[in-house]
C-alpha cells in the first residue's frame, strides 16, 4: 500500500481515534479530573461570586494544565508496550509526521473536551460572557501547545515503567509561557482590556511548537524504544 | 587538530589532561574571589540609595550569570553528544546538571537576602527570581530524568533531548515572566539593574564574575573526571587507575 504523507497523516489520525473511542475511560478521566480541580476552588476558598470572578481564568488554566499533563502519560505508552510503534519506527516515512498525527489524536480526545467544558464551569464562577469567549479562544489555542510540548515529555518516558510525577515535573516549567498568556489574557479581557497581545503570542508558541515538538519527540521515541 | 580533538574526546587521555588543568582553573579561581571580594567589600563605596546592602551583587549576579550559562553549557555539550555520539560530551552534560542548579539556588538565596533590605520582603514575584525559580524546576527534571533511566546511554540522550528543548525555551520563559511581571508592577523593580554603575563598584563585579567562571570550570573538570571513572569504571584504564589510587594509599 502506497500512502502519501497526508494520506499516512490521516491514517494514524484514524487509528488512534478508534482506539480511544474503544477505551472511553481514557477519554472521560481528564475531563473528570478539569472538573474536580475547578470545583476544588469554591470549596476550599470562598465561594463569593466577585471573589471567583478574580480567580477564574487561573484556576481554569491550571486545571486545564493539570489535565493535560495527567493524560500525557497514555499517549505513546500503549503503542510501544504492545509493539505498534516498532512498526510505525520502521516506516519509509518521517516519524515526526506520525507523532503529529498521534498528539492531534491526543489532543481531540483529552483536550478538546476540556475546552468544550471550560465555558460552563466558567459560569459556575460567574464570568461575564466575553471574557468566557476569550477564555474559550485561549484555550483552544494553548491546550494543542500543550500536547505538543508534552509530547516531547511522553516520548522521553514512554519506555519508563513509573513516569506519572517524572513526567510533571519535566514538562511542567516548559509548559508555565502557556499557562502565564492563555491566563493572562482571559484576565486582560475580565477587566475589559484588549487581549489579542497575549492571544497572538500564544499563536505563535503554538506555530514554534507545531515546528519544533515533533521532531524532537520523534528523536525521544527513537531512544525510548531501543 | 583534528587528532587533538579525538584525543580529547578520549576518556583516559581526558582523565589525566583534566588532572593537570583542576589547579590551573581553581587557584587563579581563588585568587580572583579573594581580589574580587576584598574590592566589592571593602573598596567600593557604599550606594546611596541602597547602602551597604547592594554589596551582596557580588554573590548574586555571578551566580545568576553562571546559572543561565551553565543551563547553555549543558546543552551544547548535549547536543554534541547526542549528534556526533560523543560519550564524553555526555559525561560533560551530566555533570554540569548539579552545579547549575547549586548556582541557580545560591542566586535565589541571594536575590532573597537581597530582597529583605530592598522591597522589606523575602520574596516578590520579580521576574528575575520567578525565571531563577522556574530555571530551578529546569535541572530538577533534567536531573530527575537523567536517573530515572537504568540503561545509561538511554539516560545520556533521553536527557540531551530534553536538555535542547529546555534551551530552546529558556528564553521564551524568559521572555514571558518579564511580560507577565510587566502587567503587574510598574518599573520600581528595575531598581535592582542600576543603570549605570560606578567604576570602582563595576570593577570588583567583573572580577568576581570572572573568578566564579573560573571556579565552575575546575569544579566541572573535577566532576567531569570523576563521572568518566565511573562510566569507564569496567575498562582498563580505570581499573589501572583505581589500582594506582588503592597501592599509594596502601603504602
Amino acid at each position: 500500500m502506497n500512502l502519501g504523507l497526508g494520506g499516512l497523516f490521516w491514517v494514524v489520525l484514524q487509528r488512534d481515534l478508534m482506539v480511544a473511542m474503544r477505551r472511553w475511560s481514557d477519554i472521560c478521566n481528564p475531563v473528570i479530573f478539569f472538573v474536580l480541580v475547578v470545583a476544588l476552588f469554591p470549596l476550599a476558598l470562598n465561594p463569593r461570586a466577585e471573589f471567583l470572578r478574580a480567580l477564574a481564568p487561573g484556576v481554569l488554566w491550571i486545571a486545564a494544565l493539570l489535565a493535560a499533563l495527567l493524560s500525557l502519560n497514555q499517549l505513546f505508552r500503549a503503542d510501544i508496550e504492545d509493539g505498534t510503534m516498532e512498526q510505525l519506527l520502521t516506516l519509509p516515512y518521517p516519524l515526526g509526521l506520525v507523532i503529529l498525527a498521534k498528539t492531534l489524536a491526543h489532543w481531540l480526545v483529552t483536550g478538546l473536551p476540556v475546552v468544550v467544558v471550560a465555558p460552563m464551569l466558567a459560569i459556575t464562577y460567574h464570568l461575564p460572557a466575553d471574557a468566557i469567549g476569550i477564555l474559550l479562544l485561549s484555550l483552544l489555542i494553548g491546550t494543542p501547545t500543550l500536547s505538543l510540548l508534552g509530547s516531547i515529555g511522553a516520548a522521553l518516558t514512554a519506555g519508563l515503567r513509573q513516569s506519572g510525577v517524572l513526567l510533571a515535573l519535566m514538562v511542567g516549567p516548559l509548559m508555565l509561557p502557556v499557562l502565564m498568556l492563555g491566563a493572562r489574557a482571559t484576565d486582560i479581557a475580565l477587566s475589559g482590556d484588549d487581549p489579542t497581545g497575549p492571544l497572538y503570542l500564544l499563536g505563535a508558541l503554538l506555530a514554534l511548537a507545531l515546528s519544533l515538538a515533533p521532531p524532537a519527540a520523534a528523536m525521544a521515541i527513537r531512544i525510548s524504544a531501543d | 587538530m583534528w587528532t587533538w580533538f579525538f584525543q580529547l574526546a578520549s576518556p583516559p587521555h581526558f582523565y589525566r589532561m583534566a588532572a593537570s588543568l583542576v589547579p590551573w582553573l581553581l587557584w587563579p579561581a581563588l585568587l580572583l574571589i579573594l581580589v574580587g571580594a576584598w574590592g566589592g567589600l571593602v573598596l567600593a563605596p557604599a550606594d546611596y540609595q541602597q547602602g551597604e546592602g547592594y554589596r551582596i551583587i557580588y554573590v548574586h549576579v555571578p551566580s545568576s550569570y553562571l546559572s543561565m550559562m551553565v543551563y547553555v553549557t549543558m546543552a551544547v555539550a548535549a547536543g554534541i553528544g547526542l549528534i556526533w555520539r560523543i560519550k564524553l560530551a555526555h559525561a560533560v552534560a551530566a555533570s554540569c546538571a548539579p552545579v547549575g542548579a547549586t548556582f541557580t539556588a545560591a542566586a535565589l538565596i541571594t536575590g532573597m537576602l537581597w530582597g529583605k533590605p530592598m522591597w522589606g520582603t523575602y520574596w516578590q514575584w520579580e521576574p528575575r527570581l520567578t525565571s531563577e525559580l522556574i530555571l530551578l524546576f529546569l535541572y530538577f527534571g533534567y536531573m530527575s530524568l537523567r536517573s530515572a533511566f537504568n540503561d545509561l546511554n538511554q539516560s545520556d540522550r533521553a536527557s540531551a533531548v530534553l536538555a535542547l528543548a529546555g534551551v530552546v525555551n529558556v528564553p521564551i520563559i524568559h521572555f514571558s515572566v518579564l511580560w507577565w511581571a510587566g502587567l503587574h508592577q510598574g518599573p520600581s523593580i528595575s531598581k535592582i539593574d542600576a543603570p549605570s554603575i560606578a567604576f570602582a563598584m563595576l570593577w570588583p563585579l567583573l572580577v568576581m564574575i570572572l573568578g566564579f567562571t573560573l571556579f565552575f570550570l575546575g569544579i566541572l573538570a573535577m566532576r567531569v573526571r570523576g563521572e568518566v571513572l565511573e562510566r569507564e569504571f569496567h575498562s582498563r584504564w580505570a581499573q589501572d587507575v583505581l589500582r594506582g589510587v588503592s597501592r599509594v594509599e596502601a603504602a
